[in-house]
């Protein structure tokens, strides 16, 4: 590294410092929630702007360009490093824009949820998370990401947890139990890695693996520990069948909570997964060792069963979290196909999913107290109409996730296919029909919610039989008799107050159906990027 | 094959002790003894590095006089020592995390077996 380093390539390091000074800060303001939420809210916009910058000064660069941030001056290989490329870059500033809109989207939830002592804890989780999701994505050594692993981990029970329901600290246990084991597992395979290599950063790991690996000695040792940091990264982004924690979290936290879970905690160990494949293994290690056959699979049975279980569930931010499920199968789907252009849609789909499933659990939050804090589906119906901004968000969120073009999910399903399509007979065949069938799993519990949200309520009178079901026979549950008496306990209760659309609320929607729209029409600026920060990866 | 155990016993008993640890974490029904089974897997880790970073013969690298040039021959490695450290402190920290929430639990459920408390919890959200 010379000398003259530009002075932008310091901002990785300092977000991720500022963020960590913001959660200590905080406790300072600790009776003043609202201060503690501004604090938040600056960090972000400020770290979201400051990566902003870096990623337009490494792709001001032909080509892109990347380089490794020593911290503290100490050389490889006793110093920690940093990693910056475009898809860092890129990531980290789009992690920071979806962070502060799922907080402004779920704001009045949050001071609804949260108890007006506790708010400050809130944001200070939050300033915490946001610096372990951006420590993930930059580092470049294996021990620091596992101690960020394990503060994401803290942090992220934590903002469950906060609304201090039975239901919701059962739920953080249970994330918290499966959590640790899933870090368990990835220090152990650090530990075994760092006994076979006897190093840490990325780089000086790969240097002693690629000729270790070309001797052919260390394939089983090899294998273990991918096994083991691969299984654990799995268990955290909840990965089929690693998946049981993910409903309850994801289904009973505060809204900006949910969002904040399922848009971005679930994709840094995603992101840390890709980086280790390209910069610690090689994508030919994978291949080789058939790990990626593995992966492959995993990612196809998460894609089935989590839009099956979705079918199943009346509760509605549960299904959205079941189809949080089977997205993360998408993305490991991606990884699973062993080629750049499967890694690319494997981003695109994080990013995708990162601007969609937000906004899902905003709106689903907003139309959840318009019927007055009724989470069952039944009880929604109409709902979008008291609340048309939240029931546009919700229907543009389902189109996006079921995949229909224009929308953000439809491109990245695109580039699974052309991956699959440049990839062998066995992964054409199986990705093409798991695509096709994941689609149509999609649309089969995505569609009746919004068709159900955007039906008219009917008065007692008329709720004659035949004439609203239509949405029931879509629906194709057995237990009509249990729906008729939930529908009717909903009609009857009437929210006490009418629930007021805040303007952040407003904000929040219009921007995130924006960058949908945005990722889904002009996709080419941002493919660019991110095959340009891949192909610098390796 | 003895000869293997024997110089090894170590890194063998650790990851017996990371499968007792793990075992516990999953299935233990009791979320104290869950806990415990948490430190136990945490350990057997640090047990495993620590083995594998000391070498017989050689010394932890603080020089003891410090008039003669130090050699790297003389110690073991460090990085372990330190990985180790680090380790200690995340799992303390994320000990007193889950005690915590175990604390909550009890004072809500008034038992500490997980299942029961799943079922309590069921029977009180209704619908769920």
């Amino acid at each position: 590294m010379d000398h003259m380093m530009p002075f932008v390539y310091n901002f990785p390091a300092f977000s991720i410092l500022m963020t960590l000074m913001a959660g200590m800060v905080t406790p300072f303001v600790r009776n003043h929630g609202k201060v503690a939420q501004k604090i938040n809210f600056a960090v972000i916009v400020v770290v979201g702007a400051m990566n902003a910058v870096l990623l337009g000064t490494l792709l001001s660069h032909d080509g892109g360009t990347s380089y490794t941030y020593m911290m503290g001056h100490f050389p490889a290989p006793w110093g920690n490093e940093l990693r910056a490329g475009p898809l860092e870059a890129l990531m980290a500033t789009l992690f920071c824009l979806v962070m502060a809109l799922s907080i402004l989207g779920g704001l009045t939830d949050i001071y609804n949820d949260v108890r007006p002592r506790k708010l400050y804890l809130y944001f200070l989780m939050q300033n915490l998370l946001l610096s372990s999701l951006l420590a993930l994505i930059y580092t470049n050594d294996l021990f620091t990401a596992y101690v960020f692993i394990e503060i994401n981990t803290i942090a992220a029970c934590a903002i469950v947890m906060i609304k201090d329901s039975g239901e919701t600290i059962v739920a953080t246990i249970r994330y918290l139990i499966m959590s640790l084991l899933g870090s368990g597992l990835f220090l152990f395979g650090v530990c075994i890695l760092y006994n076979m290599t006897g190093e840490l950063l990325f780089s000086s790991i790969q240097e002693v693996l690629v000729p270790l690996f070309k001797t052919g000695q260390y394939a089983i040792p090899l294998t273990v520990v991918m096994g083991l940091m691969i299984l654990g990264v799995a268990i955290k982004s909840a990965v089929y069948p690693f998946h049981s924690w993910l409903p309850g979290a994801h289904g009973s936290s505060t809204t900006s909570s949910s969002a904040i879970l399922s848009g971005l905690v679930l994709k840094g160990y995603l992101i840390l997964l890709i980086k280790m494949v390209y910069r610690m293994f090689t994508p030919e290690m994978l291949s080789t060792l058939h790990v990626n056959d593995v992966i492959l699979i995993f990612g196809i049975a998460g894609m089935m069963i989590g839009s099956l279980k979705a079918l199943k569930e009346r509760h509605i931010k549960r299904m959205i979290a079941y189809s949080s499920v089977a997205q993360i199968g998408y993305v490991f789907m991606g990884i699973g196909l062993g080629s750049d252009i499967g890694i690319l849609a494997a981003c695109y789909h994080i990013l995708a999913h990162a601007f969609t499933k937000p906004m899902l659990f905003c709106a689903a939050g907003n139309l959840v107290n318009h019927a007055g804090h009724n989470y069952q589906i039944k009880a929604l119906k109409g709902t979008a109409l008291k609340s048309p901004l939240a029931g546009i968000a919700f229907t543009v969120g389902s189109l996006s996730m079921i995949g229909i073009p224009l929308f953000a999910g439809f491109i990245p399903k695109l580039f699974f296919s052309t991956g699959a399509i440049e990839s062998d007979w066995f992964r054409l065949t199986v990705v093409l029909i798991a695509l096709a069938i994941s689609t149509v799993l999609n649309a089969l519990y995505y569609i009746p919610v919004c068709i159900n949200i955007w039906t008219p309520k009917q008065r007692k009178g008329e709720h004659a039989h035949g004439a609203h079901d239509a949405h029931e026979d879509a629906h194709g549950h057995g237990a009509e008799a249990d729906d008729d008496d939930e529908e009717e306990l909903a009609l009857h209760e009437e929210p006490h107050e009418k629930p007021r659309t805040s303007v952040s609320f407003v904000v929040s929607m219009v921007l995130l159906i924006a960058c949908n729209f945005a990722l889904g029409i002009c996709y080419q600026p941002l493919t660019d990027i991110l095959s340009a920060g891949i192909s610098l990866l390796g | 094959m003895w000869d293997y155990i024997l110089n090894h016993y170590y890194e063998i008993a650790a990851v017996i002790l990371f499968g007792i640890g793990f075992m516990n974490l999953l299935l233990q029904s009791n979320l104290i003894k869950k806990i415990v089974g948490l430190n136990i897997m945490d350990t057997a880790i640090y047990l495993f590095l620590a083995a594998r970073g000391f070498v017989f013969g050689r010394i932890a690298p603080v020089p003891a006089d410090v008039t003669v040039p130090a050699s790297a021959e003389t110690y073991i490695n460090p990085v372990p020592g330190g990985l180790v450290l680090t380790g200690i402190v995340v799992s303390v920290s994320v000990t007193a995390f889950s005690l915590a929430l175990v604390m909550r639990l009890y004072k809500k459920y008034h038992t500490l077996n997980l299942d029961e408390i799943l079922v309590l919890c069921k029977k009180e959200g209704g619908s769920d």
